[in-house]
């Protein structure tokens, strides 16, 4: 894929959530996301995967400020929103949206799904009367595959994939740059999550729209994305090209994570990784590197030092110490 | 093969307010023999639950049995009292339930909690032998320091490990017949990994039905697929027979709905429409409406099931070849 020009750059974004410690316990802090960089490519799809716990989805929100964060830049059209007042903030995050993970919990029960969608066209002012708004919620439902008549109903009515249809109508209603999907097919039984995957795909090309698609699902990831970046307890594993994370992994836990997805197929069964353990608290997070303590490639250097992001091939980016080498070479 | 479990004509359906029935599971027939590994697929919605919960008498008071029989070891279980049914469950079939984090109690210990089934079926053993056999279950289904962890309460456990206590309060009666429900969808990858393995080294040692929604899953395990559609089974077959020729149009649109990792970057083939609710099924084919092979007939009359070989089983209008 030949690089666009950048919509996004992220810098050291880190978000801390503070625990209160009880009697006699230190007050600790939950390291969610810590020193994330990347650039985000214009019309591309950038994949985020990883375990629960991995920090997936504070980034998400972090990135759109619905997060405060803790420390780090996130730069879109030359400006830091994380340090744009409200009012500014209000007319950057019309161009960067986001689609949530639970189509049943993210819309308003009592409200109807036409006026769910108008709500955010005339609270922006894109449109001057209520009218037009409609005009407009209308075009949006058939560019979802809903159909016209649906706009006076409530949420309860649908069924999970048509609450979804609806909550992509929304975030597109502010004509948006950058759709963040958090998890956005989830929830869906399969035969649906495959309709919602081609709607974001046609919706992708027909609007020109960048997104950053947050799933614990690689399988998913991969069909749908351009880049994938590979997150464990809060930090980047690994960040390449699709086509090139799968065919040239280097990380061990990518390879891992890669292993450990069975296949719906009776060809022969590849060898398995099996981790050992679960994710570790990120309140109290390994000292060095992070997935040391599952790594099946774990040597004494991993404990006491932390290892640096190294682009061991153009655009793929490893952390990991097996690979320090090639950056000096 | 023997059989160990038969569904034959089993029928059932959930009452409303109004004591109307509306029926879910409509003719349900398959087998488990023994020592297979059965996966029953289908989306939410399908009655793949209800199917078990329906082996183990666990169905809730709505449900009306509408007809059929569920035959385990030439005995009707639809036919055993509650106290007939107790015997048999934790000690014959047995079963894993979804959610690690809302089946077992809070409040009891896990040493506690798994004893509890050897303390009803196994009278013979007294408290130091019920404490060994749960330390080593805990150790075969890979607990460390399991002398440790059986003072411990649920929520010292980690996601996966709950499901692995799940599975030794399961397992420890060694019955002959393992139910598992979901056992892997809460999990990550990771852990759903670790959790097949232990799953792949215990169905040696009896039969299992497994239910997910998941083909991935059932293909890592089972011997067997049942292809569950709207309360109907609508094909099944051995594990080769569904995967590398499906033949019901639902079938076939499900396997090519999933990414997969070998799949490319073309457009996914899609089921329109979602699953209906028990209350607006059609007379005919159940899965009709969303067909993309679809036709007068199917609308209005139950399709047949017919025989496609020794074990695999469609119910559909269409004409399939007959393989031997």
């Amino acid at each position: 894929m030949p690089m666009a020009e950048k919509i996004l750059e992220v810098k050291g974004l880190t978000k801390y959530f503070d625990v209160q410690g009880g009697f006699l316990k230190k007050k600790g802090q939950v390291r969610a996301v810590e020193n994330i960089c990347f650039d985000l490519y214009n019309s591309e799809t950038l994949g985020i995967v990883g375990e629960s716990g991995s920090g997936k989805s504070t980034l998400g929100r972090a990135l759109l400020k619905l997060l405060k964060s803790t420390s780090g830049e996130v730069v879109y059209k030359g400006k830091n929103i994380l340090d744009l007042s409200d009012t500014n903030l209000s007319l950057i995050r019309r161009e960067l949206q986001m689609v949530f993970q639970d189509p049943y919990a993210s819309l308003n029960p009592r409200i109807k799904v036409g006026n769910t969608i108008a709500e955010p066209i005339l609270a922006n002012k894109m449109v001057s009367t209520s009218g037009q708004a409609r005009e407009k919620t209308l075009k949006l439902l058939e560019l979802v595959g809903l159909r016209p008549e649906m706009y006076e109903r409530f949420p309860h009515e649908f069924s999970g994939g048509q609450r979804q249809r609806i909550s992509i109508a929304r975030a597109l209603a502010l004509e948006p740059k950058v759709l963040v999907c958090d998890e956005a097919v989830s929830a869906l039984d399969v035969s649906v999550q495959a309709q919602i995957l081609n709607l974001f795909n046609q919706l992708k090309n027909q609007l020109d729209l960048t997104y950053i698609f947050i799933s614990h699902d690689l399988a998913v990831t991969k069909y749908i994305s351009n880049r994938i970046m590979v997150m464990y307890l809060g930090e980047v594993m690994e960040l390449a090209p699709t086509e090139k994370l799968f065919s040239k992994t280097f990380h061990p836990y990518t390879e891992a994570l890669i292993s450990a997805i069975p296949e719906p197929s009776t060809k022969g069964k590849r060898k398995r990784i099996i981790l050992e353990g679960d994710i570790p608290s990120p309140i109290d997070p390994p000292s060095g590197c992070k997935f040391r303590t599952r790594c099946f490639k774990t040597m004494k250097k991993c404990k006491n030092v932390h290892p640096e992001m190294v682009e061991v091939e153009s655009n793929h980016f490893v952390r990991c110490h097996l690979y320090d080498a090639r950056k000096e070479a | 093969m023997p059989k160990l479990l038969e569904f034959r004509n089993f029928s059932m359906g959930f009452k409303d307010d109004d004591g109307t029935v509306h029926n879910l599971l409509n003719n349900v027939t398959f087998d488990i023999e023994e020592g297979r590994a059965v996966g029953i697929v289908g989306e939410s919605g399908c009655g793949k639950s209800v199917t078990n919960l329906s082996v183990m008498r666990l169905l809730p008071r709505s449900a009306v049995i509408q007809g059929g029989k569920i035959i385990y070891r030439g005995q009707n279980l639809l036919k055993k009292t509650d106290k007939e049914m107790e015997d048999i469950r934790g000690k014959d079939v047995a079963m894993i339930f979804q959610e690690p984090m809302t089946s077992l109690n809070p409040v009891l210990n896990i040493g506690f909690q798994i004893g509890e089934v050897l303390k009803k079926h196994r009278p013979d053993m007294n408290e130091e032998q019920i404490k060994n056999a749960v330390t080593n279950q805990l150790e075969l289904v890979g607990i460390p320091s399991p002398e440790k962890r059986l003072k411990q309460y649920p929520h010292q456990f980690s996601g996966g490990m709950r499901q692995r206590v799940m599975i030794a309060m399961a397992t420890i009666c060694q019955p002959d017949l393992l139910i598992a429900d979901e056992p892997t969808t809460a999990l990550d990858v990771t852990i759903q990994a670790q959790v097949l393995d232990i799953m792949n080294r215990l169905k040696d040692k009896g039969s299992l039905m497994l239910v997910t929604h998941n083909l991935g899953v059932v293909a890592e395990i089972c011997n067997d697929v049942v292809v569950m559609y709207a309360g109907t089974v609508v094909e099944k077959g051995s594990m080769d027979e569904i995967f590398d020729n499906p033949c019901h149009p639902y079938t076939k649109g499900l396997m090519a709905a999933i990414p997969t990792l070998s799949s490319g970057k073309e457009e996914l083939y899609s089921i329109p429409g979602t699953v209906p609710l028990s209350n607006k099924f059609s007379a005919g084919c159940r899965f009709a409406d969303r067909c993309s092979q679809y036709f007068d007939l199917c609308q209005d009359k139950v399709p047949p099931t017919r025989q496609l070989s020794a074990s695999h089983y469609v119910q559909c209008w269409l004409d399939f070849e007959r393989r031997e």
